[in-house]
């Protein structure tokens, strides 16, 4: 039987999501119709808003609906640049951000704008502080995500954005939240952040829908101009039925919240237990990491002779970042993993489905590779 | 109006006696590549294939489609019109060339007639439609020796031929006429452009991959699959076949010595090929080595490969710098797809220190330290073959 442990790339759709996709696709009305058929879709559309709104603990007005949390990103990044990016031209980003957060503050910088990266500390760590002392009056975006997505690393967000606030509280304050909504509990006054990225891939909704929280008052300008959807934040007809089912993925998980994460957290420990002492291989996802994520190096085994090796075991992991299709993790370097660990590291990433039996197989079929796979020289 | 296209051979129209078959085999590869696109009439005269498609026919898919036959030198995309004075001269006809003549601020007239009782001699052609030209284009002015465009009348057998210039065609000699070959696909830059100039002197291509997963991933291979598919597109349709290599590979390094481990790799690759060559009928391997690029592309080491072969092995590209290997395949438009970045079988293997020049007695020393016979004969068993295809 098949064993997913690659859910920080993408997770099975529940049923409850698929059945909200159906209904979706029934009322076909598009939401701006004035006719009947345009109310009931656009009544779809509120309630999904509600429940969106209702877990971040946020008002219904402030949360727009995209296509990916790539797109929420972008807007952020790009939306507050051109809102303000004439008088303010410093961009507060770290090392370790996901290529959706890290590629258009790139972009920017080659237009012009300062950007300043902080990396971690020699224990892999970004302390608040390392962040909070670059704030100036100059600074437009303080850009830092929730949860890493290679090693579950939990950064000091709360402290992060209430100093960057105190600093100079006109600073937008963004925060990739994708491995951490409905992981880990958490309202968006918690984190402090003015702009909040959220994905529903990842949490059992399907591909193709993300959503942006932005704080009421917070001024960032659209990307996508048209017709006025999402209050002209987000022009082009909403995604109606998608957009109905990432919010059915949310109205199940945010219950379980807690629930799910000491499932979550007892299956870390015991793959962390099984695999403690046994040579060459190390567990790089400590106690201030989400328990949804674990990296593991297995020394001098490549890190994909490991998953195709284990994919012939019917089990499925991802080498680095799925994202990036087999390139070198240069986040994981920045994380502070010893250098002989960087090319024979992959990634298992949890749900709350997986099972004792998922992880006891996982370990015995890594031990198993690590005898039998040839070694880098 | 009608709108078709002239093939002209190259070589092909200086053989002797068996030019025929060389035609015959040539408008065959065409049909094939075209026949999807709709119907298309064919007829041959004079080195020259007509192309004749019906209107509904994309003539941007056709042209682009034959640019990519070998055999063909140069593509005219031409008007076809009336074997008269009038038609040539017709506003219709200089209409057809317009968007060439607007853009331009120089031209000239080429006439070619090879049908001698046609009224008007090639100068007396070129003069009244170059007469023509000036008058319905007043910007142009004529410049016989270096125009923006040249603009070519050709009065053949049946009917006459306006068009404003060729383009080049892919060159070489029709396909299937030279033998079948057998291509090493490794997933690399070099392999694809060794296939495609094979194939372009005429060889049928057939292509052999080798995967070991887990060292090697279905991306992997789906990457060196979209390279055949790539290669089809002037090769034609190639039957590619995948060799397990896993086993063998791991034998190698339980085995034999590091130093010699890519040179042994290679040579039972070779064996494998050979094996699979006999069973297709082709005459020869073919593989992208270039002198000196790597470790086991020297000389000693080709020595003993090529010692397990009892098959010519061709190497086009051996005398070819990379930077010359890149150029031709960006021209066949395998370099993006060359490049991708997915695991390759021979990294994990790879010594730190290969054996630069090997002896013949010592890589055989060594690879008898184990008996490969009975695993060879499993991977050529267990090879699984398919056709793959642009078209």
């Amino acid at each position: 039987m098949m064993i997913y442990l690659d859910n920080a790339a993408t997770t099975k759709v529940c049923d409850e999501a698929k059945a909200a996709v159906m209904e979706g696709l029934e009322a076909f009305g598009n939401p701006s119709s004035l006719h009947h058929l345009g109310v009931v879709s656009e009544e779809i559309l509120n309630n999904a808003r509600k429940t969106l709104a209702g877990s971040l603990g946020v008002k219904d007005k402030e949360i727009f609906f995209t296509s990916c949390a790539t797109e929420s990103s972008n807007t952020v990044i790009f939306g507050a640049a051109k809102a303000c990016g004439k008088r303010r031209k410093k961009i507060i980003t770290t090392t370790i951000e996901h290529p959706s957060v890290a590629a258009p503050i790139n972009e920017l910088e080659e237009q012009g704008f300062e950007v300043v990266r902080v990396s971690p500390d020699e224990n892999g760590r970004i302390t608040p502080e390392s962040i909070i002392s670059l704030v100036d009056k100059n600074t437009l975006l303080v850009s830092v995500m929730y949860v890493n997505n290679e090693t579950g690393y939990i950064l000091p967000v709360k402290e992060i954005f209430k100093g960057v606030k105190r600093a100079n509280p006109d600073t937008v304050c963004h925060c990739d939240c994708v491995q951490s909504f409905m992981k880990l509990p958490f309202k968006a006054k918690d984190i402090g952040a003015d702009c909040i990225s959220l994905s529903g891939h990842k949490l059992h909704a399907p591909k193709g829908v993300g959503a942006l929280y932005v704080k009421s008052g917070v001024r960032i300008l659209p990307l996508m101009l048209g017709g006025g959807q999402e209050s002209g934040f987000r022009s082009g007809t909403e995604n109606v039925a998608l957009i109905n089912s990432f919010a059915a993925a949310v109205k199940k998980l945010e219950p379980t919240v807690m629930q799910r994460y000491e499932t979550v957290l007892s299956l870390k420990k015991r793959l962390i237990a099984a695999l403690s002492g046994k040579e060459g291989i190390a567990v790089n996802s400590g106690d201030d990491c989400s328990p949804y994520v674990i990296s593991v190096s297995v020394e001098r085994i490549k890190s994909e002779t490991m998953l195709h090796f284990l994919e012939s075991r019917d089990i499925y992991v991802s080498s680095g970042s799925a994202c990036s299709k087999g390139k070198k993790s240069s986040v994981l370097k920045e994380l502070k993993i010893p250098e002989k660990y960087l090319d024979s590291t992959i990634r298992v990433s949890l749900c709350a489905e997986n099972t004792e039996g998922d992880i006891d197989a996982f370990v015995s079929a890594l031990l198993e590779g690590q005898a039998s796979l040839a070694k880098i020289r | 109006m009608k709108e078709m296209i002239l093939c002209k051979y190259g070589e092909i129209a200086l053989k002797g006696l068996n030019r025929n078959t060389f035609e015959a085999v040539m408008q065959k590869n065409i049909k094939h590549r075209l026949k999807e696109l709709g119907n298309i009439e064919y007829s041959r005269s004079q080195s020259t294939l007509y192309v004749e498609p019906d209107e509904d026919v994309d003539i941007d898919e056709v042209i682009d489609r034959l640019s990519k036959v070998y055999g063909i030198v140069k593509l005219c995309r031409a008007k076809k019109v009336e074997k008269s004075m009038e038609a040539v001269l017709s506003e219709e006809t200089t209409d057809y060339l317009r968007e060439a003549l607007e853009n331009a601020k120089t031209f000239k007239v080429n006439a070619k007639r090879s049908d001698k009782h046609f009224p008007l001699k090639s100068p007396e052609i070129c003069r009244e439609m170059g007469h023509v030209i000036g008058e319905r284009f007043p910007h142009l002015t004529v410049d016989v020796h270096d125009p923006d465009v040249t603009v070519i009348v050709e009065i053949r057998e049946t009917s006459a031929y306006v068009h404003a210039g060729a383009i080049d065609g892919a060159g070489g000699i029709p396909i299937g006429t030279s033998g079948k070959a057998l291509l090493l696909l490794s997933g690399g830059i070099d392999s694809p452009v060794a296939g495609c100039m094979i194939a372009k002197r005429g060889a049928t291509i057939q292509a052999v991959h080798f995967e070991a997963p887990p060292y090697t991933s279905e991306r992997a291979r789906q990457k060196v699959e979209k390279l055949a598919e790539k290669m089809s597109a002037y090769c034609g349709d190639i039957k590619f076949h995948c060799v397990p290599f896993t086993k063998i590979q791991e034998a190698i390094r339980d085995n034999c010595k590091e130093e010699y481990f890519t040179i042994i790799m290679r040579r039972l690759m070779m064996e494998i090929a050979v094996k699979i060559a006999h069973k297709e009928d082709c005459q020869c391997l073919v593989t992208g080595e270039s002198l000196g690029q790597v470790a086991s592309q020297t000389m000693y080491a080709m020595v003993c490969t090529d010692a397990v072969s009892t098959l010519p092995v061709f190497r086009p590209c051996i005398g070819m710098d990379k930077s010359e290997i890149v150029e031709i395949s960006r021209r066949i438009d395998t370099f993006e797809t060359s490049i991708e970045p997915y695991e390759d079988c021979c990294t994990v293997f790879t010594p730190k220190h290969p054996k630069t020049r090997p002896t013949l007695a010592d890589v055989e020393s060594e690879q008898n330290r184990f008996d490969f016979t009975e695993m060879v004969e499993t991977a050529v068993n267990d090879t699984r073959s398919y056709y793959i295809k642009t078209y």
